[in-house]
C-alpha cells in the first residue's frame, strides 16, 4: 500500500481534519495507521471513561489539543448527582508527566478543581486554549493561576460554568507581559473584577477578537474597553444600566459607531432598556445575537432591536418575544439558520410564552432554518406539518413543551403526526428531541424516517418497549440515546445489546428497566461499562434483580469499570 | 362524562391504566405532580397543575439558577393580580412589576387574550377597537387603563378586566 514515502503521506493527512476522517484513515493499513497517529494533533473524546488518559498519551504522542466530555447531557438538568465523576485531573496530571505538549483544552461537563488548573497552568509552556463550558469545581483561585503562569495564553472561555467567586484579583493576575489574548469570555462569573486591570489588559491585547464580560462589570467600563477596542468580533455586554441623557451614554454611542466588525453580541446581564439605540449601528452586520439572559429587553424595545438586524443568522432569545416578536424575526431575519428560544418563566403561569404560532410564522419566513430549540406553551400537529414542509433543511429540531404530556389542544390528539412530519421531510436530521403527548406511533416514524439521527431524547413519552425497539432497529446512525420516563422495560433493552457498542452512550430514567435485565447487558456485552446511579441506596437492601432501576447509564469502553465512581454508582 | 377519561392527566397514555409505581421517596415532587394518575376527571378543563418534575423543563441548572436570582433581584415582591376578559372561560394572573410601562402592559394583555387594543388617547379612550381595559381601583371604582401615571397606577390597581362590545366603546368618550 506504500507507494509513496511517510512524508507525503503525512502531508496529505494534513489536509485531513474532521476527526471522523483521521478516524477512518487510521483504519485503512498498519502504515497508514502509523503516520496518522504520529501527525495528530487534534482528538475529540465524546465520553472521558470510553478511554483512559495514557493510552491516549500512547497513541498520539504529538498531541497538541484535546476536548473532553464528561457527565452525560442529562446531568444539565440535575438527573446527575454532582460527585458522579467527570474528574479533569487525572487527564491533567498524566500530560504533565508525559511529553505532550499540550496547547488547548476543551472541556464539557467536567468537574474541575483549582488543583488541575494550576497543575494545568505550570505544566505546558505552550499552553494556548482553555475552554470550560458547563464545568463545576473551581474559583477563581485557578483562574489566577492560569492567568499568571500561562505566558503565551490566546484564549480563556468560560460557558456557564459554575464558579466560586472569590472576588476580584484573578484578572489583575495577568502580567504586564500577556499581550497574546485574542478571546476572554467570564460572563459566567458573579463576581466584581478589578475594571483597572481589565482596562491594562484590554488595552495591551492587540489581537483581542471576542471580549465577553460579567454582570460586574458597569457601562461606563463597556465604553472605555470599546475605545480600546474597536477591532472586536464578538461582544458580551454586562451591564447595561444608564441614563440616557448623561455623558457616559454619549460617549458609548461614539464607541458603538467605531467598532464596525462585530458581527455577534451577547449578554446584556442587566438591562435597563430604555435607550438600546446606541447599539443599532452594529446590529445590521449582526450574525449571532443572544439575549437569552436579558429578561428586561422585551416588547417593543426588543422588536424594534431586531427590526435592524437583517443578516441574523442564529438568534438566542427568552419567550417574552412572544408570538408577534417572533413575527417580526420572520419579517426581518431572512438569512436565520439557528433559533433558540428559552422559557423566561419556567414554573410561572405561563403569561410570557410562545405557541405553535411563532414557530410557523418563523418557518414562513426563514426558509434557511436548519437549527432549533423551542421552548413553547403547546404545539399542534397542524404547525408541525407546516414547519416541516417550510423547512426541509433541519438538522437539529428540539422541541419542549413546557408541560410534558399535553396533546394538541385543537385535536387533543397526540403529536405523533406533527413529529412524524419533521422526520419525513428533514432527511438530515441529526438531533432530535419530543415532547408533548406521545405514543409508539412517532417512533415507528423515526424508525422509519430518521436515518441520519445521531441523537435523540426522549420524555414522558411511548405506550410500550414497541417504541423503544423502533428506534434502535431503524436509526442505524443513533450515537446517543436518552430517555426519561418512558414504560420500556427489559424486552426493548435486551432486544439487541450488540447495537449499544455501535453507540456512545444509553441513559435511561424511572423507565422500567429492571437491575436483572441490566445485569444482563453488563454480562452479555463486556465492552460496556452498565452504571446503575442509585441515590436513595435501596439496592442495598434490595438486590433482587426484579427490582426496577432508577438511573441507569450504559456507554461502551476500551478501558473497563472506571475506579472513581461514587459509592452510590454500581458498574455491572 | 366518558370523554373525560381519556384526556384525563397522567402519565400513562390515555387507553391505558398505566400508572406506573415509582417508589423513589426523595423525590417527592413526583408524587405531587397532578399528572401522576390521582387526576380528577372533573379537572380535566382547568390549566394543568403547575408542580415541578425533577429536570423538568429541560434547563440547564446555570441558566435556571440565573431566571431565580433575577427575580429575586427585583425590587421586593410582585403584584400579582387577577386579568379577566368578557367572554373567557377562565381568569389569568399577571404580575404587574414585570411591565415597563402602560403599552409594555397592554401588548402582554394582547399576547394572553389574543386581540387587539385601540390606540390610547387622553381625549377619546381607546379607539379603533372593539375592547377597552378596565381596572378596579382601591375605591372599588373601575376606570379606565392609562389615565394615572404608570407607577401610581400599579399601586392603586386591584383587578383588571377588559371590556367588549358597546360597553367597552362607550367608555372614555365624553365620560
Amino acid at each position: 500500500m506504500n507507494y509513496f514515502p511517510d512524508e507525503v503521506l503525512e502531508h496529505v493527512f494534513d489536509f485531513i481534519t474532521s476527526h471522523k476522517d483521521r478516524n477512518s484513515v487510521s483504519l485503512v493499513c498498519k502504515s497508514w495507521y502509523k503516520i496518522e497517529r504520529y501527525s495528530r494533533r487534534r482528538v475529540f473524546i465524546g465520553n472521558c471513561y470510553s478511554i483512559s488518559p495514557e493510552r491516549l498519551i500512547a497513541r498520539f504522542p504529538g498531541l497538541k489539543s484535546l476536548t473532553l466530555k464528561g457527565k452525560p447531557h442529562f446531568a444539565d438538568f440535575n438527573l446527575v448527582p454532582h460527585d458522579w465523576g467527570g474528574f479533569v485531573y487525572p487527564w491533567i496530571k498524566a500530560l504533565a508527566k508525559s511529553r505532550i505538549g499540550l496547547e488547548e483544552l476543551r472541556l464539557k461537563r467536567m468537574v474541575v478543581s483549582d488543583e488541575s488548573l494550576e497543575l494545568l497552568s505550570k505544566s505546558f509552556v505552550n499552553f494556548k486554549s482553555l475552554v470550560l463550558v458547563s464545568c463545576e469545581g473551581f474559583t477563581t483561585d485557578g483562574l489566577a493561576a492560569i492567568a499568571a503562569n500561562c505566558r503565551f495564553l490566546r484564549e480563556l472561555d468560560l460557558q456557564e460554568n459554575e464558579v466560586d467567586d472569590h472576588r476580584g484579583h484573578w484578572l489583575s493576575c495577568f502580567p504586564e507581559s500577556c499581550t497574546s489574548l485574542i478571546s476572554l469570555n467570564f460572563a459566567c462569573l458573579r463576581g466584581e473584577v478589578n475594571l483597572g486591570a481589565l482596562e491594562r489588559l484590554v488595552s495591551r491585547s492587540p489581537n483581542l477578537k471576542s471580549l465577553r464580560l460579567n454582570r460586574a462589570v458597569p457601562l461606563d467600563t463597556l465604553q472605555k474597553l470599546l475605545m480600546r477596542a474597536p477591532q472586536l468580533v464578538d461582544l458580551g455586554i454586562g451591564s447595561y444600566v444608564h441614563d440616557p441623557f448623561s455623558e457616559v451614554y454619549n460617549k458609548l454611542k461614539i464607541a458603538f459607531q467605531r467598532c464596525k466588525s462585530i458581527r455577534s453580541l451577547s449578554g446584556f446581564l442587566e438591562v435597563a432598556p430604555h435607550c438600546m439605540s446606541a447599539i443599532y449601528p452594529i446590529c445590521g452586520n449582526l450574525t449571532f445575537l443572544n439575549l437569552s439572559y436579558a429578561p428586561g429587553l422585551h416588547g417593543n424595545k426588543l422588536m424594534k432591536l431586531i427590526q435592524h438586524c437583517r443578516k441574523l443568522q442564529r438568534l438566542w432569545i427568552l419567550d417574552c418575544i412572544g408570538d408577534k416578536g417572533l413575527g417580526v424575526v420572520a419579517l426581518t431575519c431572512k438569512e436565520l439558520q439557528e433559533l433558540r428560544v428559552f422559557p423566561s418563566d419556567p414554573f410561572g403561569a405561563g403569561n410570557a410564552a410562545v405557541t405553535e404560532e411563532g414557530l410557523v410564522l418563523v418557518s414562513a419566513g426563514c426558509p434557511k432554518l436548519n437549527s432549533l430549540l423551542y421552548f413553547c406553551q403547546q404545539m399542534t400537529n397542524a404547525a408541525l406539518i407546516t414547519v416541516a414542509k417550510n423547512c426541509p433543511n433541519f438538522i437539529r429540531f428540539r422541541l419542549c413543551i413546557l408541560d410534558p404530556i399535553k396533546p394538541d389542544p385543537v385535536t387533543n390528539q397526540p403529536l405523533d403526526e406533527g413529529f412524524g412530519a419533521i422526520v419525513q421531510s428533514c432527511k438530515g436530521l441529526k438531533r432530535l428531541s419530543l415532547s408533548g403527548l406521545l405514543t409508539d406511533q412517532v417512533f415507528l416514524y423515526i424508525g422509519m424516517y430518521a436515518e441520519q439521527l445521531e441523537m435523540l431524547s426522549i420524555a414522558f413519552a411511548a405506550d410500550s418497549d414497541k417504541g423503544m425497539l423502533y428506534v434502535l432497529n431503524g436509526c442505524k446512525k443513533l450515537r446517543k440515546l436518552e430517555i426519561r420516563d418512558c414504560p420500556f422495560g427489559d424486552a426493548a433493552l435486551l432486544e439487541d445489546v450488540g447495537k449499544y457498542e455501535t453507540m456512545r452512550s444509553l441513559w435511561m430514567s424511572s423507565c422500567e428497566v429492571t437491575l436483572g435485565g441490566c445485569k444482563s447487558v453488563a454480562e452479555k456485552m463486556p465492552s460496556l461499562n452498565v452504571e446503575i446511579i442509585d441515590e436513595c441506596e435501596q439496592m442495598e437492601f434490595n438486590l433482587d434483580d426484579k427490582q426496577k432501576v432508577d438511573k441507569m447509564y450504559l456507554y461502551r469502553t476500551l478501558v473497563g469499570h472506571r475506579k472513581d465512581a461514587p459509592e452510590y454508582v454500581s458498574i455491572l | 362524562m366518558e370523554g373525560c377519561v381519556a384526556t384525563e392527566l397522567r402519565l400513562g397514555l390515555p387507553g391505558t391504566d398505566n400508572v406506573r409505581n415509582k417508589k423513589r421517596p426523595l423525590q417527592e415532587a413526583d408524587e405531587e405532580c397532578g399528572a401522576n394518575g390521582k387526576s380528577d376527571a372533573q379537572d380535566e378543563t382547568a390549566p394543568p397543575a403547575k408542580a415541578q418534575i425533577v429536570g423538568w423543563p429541560p434547563i440547564r441548572s446555570y441558566r435556571k439558577k440565573n431566571i431565580q436570582a433575577k427575580k429575586n433581584d427585583s425590587e421586593g415582591p410582585g403584584i400579582y393580580i387577577k386579568v379577566g376578559m368578557d367572554g373567557a372561560p377562565y381568569l389569568r394572573k399577571i404580575d404587574l412589576k414585570v411591565y415597563s410601562g402602560y403599552p409594555d402592559l397592554l401588548q402582554a394583555l394582547e399576547n394572553m387574550f389574543k386581540f387587539t387594543i385601540g390606540k390610547y388617547s387622553e381625549r377619546e379612550g381607546y379607539k379603533g377597537s372593539d375592547y377597552a381595559p378596565t381596572y378596579e381601583d382601591k375605591d372599588g371604582d373601575w376606570m379606565l387603563v392609562g389615565d394615572d401615571p404608570w407607577e401610581l397606577f400599579i399601586t392603586s390597581c386591584k383587578r383588571l378586566r377588559i371590556m367588549k362590545g358597546s360597553e367597552a366603546r362607550g367608555l372614555g368618550c365624553g365620560v
